[in-house]
């Protein structure tokens, strides 16, 4: 029988059902960062139990680092100390790789598991962190957990699942080439709503979809979970092969040569049956951006702010984003002025992104009045961005120049963008999620740049 | 008893309530699962963070929902951040079941490994229960025995949950231990079998 691409994750990692309609799935890799794992590791030790692979266990420090240049200090959050040194401790009892603050492979984790060959084709990975999804992008079946649930995958190696639905999404057309991964997410998810994935193992495909580079693909699974999926995925192609070749912790030799025979069979069977499909089109498509509270409140940037509509659930819910956001329905997206931009978070801080940013910001300058700060997604990608020279083009243009982290993709205490109109190259825009007040309008780097520039949300292609 | 949240309902209807309004990053000070409740809904819940001053209009600060035991919420409820300290923070103030049409995936499995009852029902019921406890004191139990929601009109309102979520909060089950003791030999056996199948992985 035809079988989609999840299934053959799946099938490849089913251990056993159980007699209550889970099955046991074999999990090749956990990574742990310094918010949510540590717990999982110290509850873990209190209980006397150990890790049943632990050289399939990381950790890293990503979300409450400071990346102001140079690390002045552990953390900008005000007691966030804890986190690391606690991190650390429990890390070394229970033996596993830890990527600290000062190690070059440092970075945010979604975005150095592939970086190193960590996640890979055909794998399981899960994280207790809801953007594990974005490894999806390499054809790896990665989902977000609890703190709870990776206790469970560290003590057992797997993890009791319910057999998820399938649905695959189209992308149709060719969008014009200033739509990257970023403005396809967000229009799905507009289109679909912030639930229409629920209970989904979504998979992309479609024409715009197999053009996307690498990178794209993980920005578009990255935004998986916010399109209310399980998870997301992309068949994975040469293209992605070649990017896990060579990498750290990736197969070498004979082993390569196996994986490589097992990941090309890793695609949608032809006459394969998903649970549902959905299709959007893509050719008409304008950068999208969100002007309310929920990544489904998107809109291209040429656009105005829409008249709340449809059921009383979502018309009230439309209502509280405008007044949240300080937004009248009519008003043009593109004449709203902003006191902030930022390019970083595990959706859109990969090398592509900081160079789609600089080609706009080469030779031009941040608005005056707008806080600017990019911040890598990794340490690797900030090095390779300096090889380029892209900071100069950051710094030159007035945008601060940051070490790697989750930085202000939320606001933890310490720096965030309270009480500004923010634009921003991360993947939620809820209310005070990037400080008390903030109002975040979500956009590609590109948009983020073209707006920085411009002092208000501005469609990139103007620009460039 | 096991299974049995019985007490005050409040409303806070609207939809796609997120993990990070349940509990804001910065309210998350402590590497532990305890004393969350004080950062339930902070930014929502205190007009001055720093102080803590409460916002009187918040459904949780209003005389009648101080004790409220069970919430009624919109479809989404708890999307977003995978953050676990949310129904910490549910529990820790008192919550012990939420009632909504749906719920962010994640943070329902977290509802299930903490003993909170997440009540999926019809967007129409979930309405008009909530509308209910709007307007007066309503008192609801959520029975996961029977697997129902009863106070609210004549009759009890069927729910259901998936049988493993249902069992290990009324059994109190260990599923590390419960995985372990079922599951070990299909455990070995499949890594043994793996390592030929997948040495690479």
């Amino acid at each position: 029988m035809p079988r989609t691409l999840f299934d053959k994750l799946w099938d490849a990692h089913e251990v056993a059902r159980t007699d209550d309609g889970q099955s046991l799935i074999a999990i090749d890799r956990i990574f742990l960062h310094e918010r949510t794992g540590t717990l999982a590791l110290q509850a873990l030790e209190k209980a006397g139990r150990t890790i049943r692979r632990p050289e399939r266990a990381f950790c890293v420090m990503d979300h409450i680092v400071d990346t102001k240049p140079g690390r002045p200090g552990l953390t900008r959050m005000p007691g966030g100390a804890e986190f690391i040194t606690a991190t650390r401790e429990a890390a070394r009892e229970a033996g596993i790789r830890l990527f600290d603050v000062d190690d070059p492979r440092q970075g945010i984790v979604h975005v150095i598991s592939p970086e190193l060959g960590i996640a890979l084709p055909g794998l399981t990975l899960v994280c207790p962190d809801s953007h594990t999804c974005t490894v999806g992008g390499l054809g790896a079946l990665a989902w977000g957990i609890g703190t709870t649930q990776a206790e469970h995958a560290l003590a057992t190696g797997t993890l009791r699942v319910e057999r998820p639905a399938t649905m695959r999404v189209t992308f149709n057309g060719r969008p014009d080439p200033a739509i990257t991964a970023k403005d396809l997410i967000l229009a799905v998810i507009a289109q679909h709503s912030a639930m229409g994935g629920l209970g989904c193992a979504v998979e992309f495909a479609g024409e715009a979809i197999d053009a996307l580079g690498v990178e794209g693909r993980m920005t578009l699974c990255n935004m998986a979970i916010e399109f209310g999926a399980w998870t997301g995925m992309v068949a994975p192609n040469e293209d992605v092969f070649e990017y896990v070749s060579g990498r750290e912790f990736s197969p070498r030799g004979a082993l390569w040569n196996q994986a490589l025979a097992a990941w090309r069979e890793l695609n949608t069977d032809e006459g394969a049956r998903f649970d549902r499909e959905l299709e959007l089109d893509c050719s008409a498509l304008a950068p999208q951006v969100s002007w309310g509270t929920s990544p489904e409140h998107s809109i291209g940037v040429d656009a105005q702010v829409p008249e709340p509509s449809g059921e009383a659930g979502r018309r009230e819910a439309m209502r509280r984003a405008l007044d949240y956001m300080g937004l009248a329905p009519g008003q043009k997206m593109d004449e709203l002025d902003i006191g902030a931009a930022f390019i970083g978070s595990c959706t859109n801080a990969r090398l592509s992104d900081l160079r789609a940013a600089a080609a706009i910001l080469d030779g031009r300058r941040v608005a005056g009045g707008v806080k600017a700060i990019c911040v890598p997604g990794s340490m690797a990608v900030r090095a390779e961005a300096e090889a380029e020279g892209l900071h100069r083009v950051f710094e030159k243009a007035g945008f601060e120049w940051h070490e790697s982290g989750c930085s202000m993709c939320f606001y933890a205490g310490g720096d965030g963008f309270g009480g500004l109109r923010a634009v921003s190259s991360t993947n939620r825009n809820f209310e005070n999620r990037q400080g008390p007040g903030a109002r975040t309008h979500l956009a590609s780097p590109a948009t983020v740049a073209a707006s920085a520039v411009a002092g208000r949300l501005t469609d990139p292609r103007k620009l460039s | 008893m096991r299974g049995i949240v019985a007490g005050v309902a409040a409303p806070l209807m609207q939809r796609n309530v997120d993990t990070d309004a349940i509990i804001p990053s910065r309210e998350m000070k402590r590497v532990s699962r305890e004393g969350l409740g004080e950062g339930l809904f902070a930014n929502w819940r205190y007009t001055d963070l720093a102080t803590r001053e409460e916002a009187p209009d918040f459904v949780l600060n209003r005389k009648r929902y101080r004790n409220a035991r069970i919430l009624i919420s919109g479809e989404n409820f708890g999307c977003g951040s995978s953050r676990e300290h949310a129904v910490w923070a549910l529990a820790d103030w008192g919550i012990g079941a939420v009632i909504a049409p749906s719920f962010g995936e994640i943070f329902q499995a977290n509802c299930a490994q903490n003993g909170i009852v997440a009540v999926v029902l019809p967007e129409e019921q979930v309405d008009a229960i909530g509308a209910g406890a709007g307007r007066r004191e309503l008192r609801l139990t959520v029975d996961l025995g029977a697997c129902e929601v009863q106070g609210f009109g004549e009759k009890a309102l069927p729910f259901s949950l998936k049988p493993r979520d249902r069992e290990m909060i009324l059994k109190g089950l260990d599923p590390i231990a419960l995985t372990l003791s079922e599951h070990a030999a299909a455990i070995e056996a499949f890594e043994k079998s793996d390592r030929t199948a997948r040495p690479w992985a």
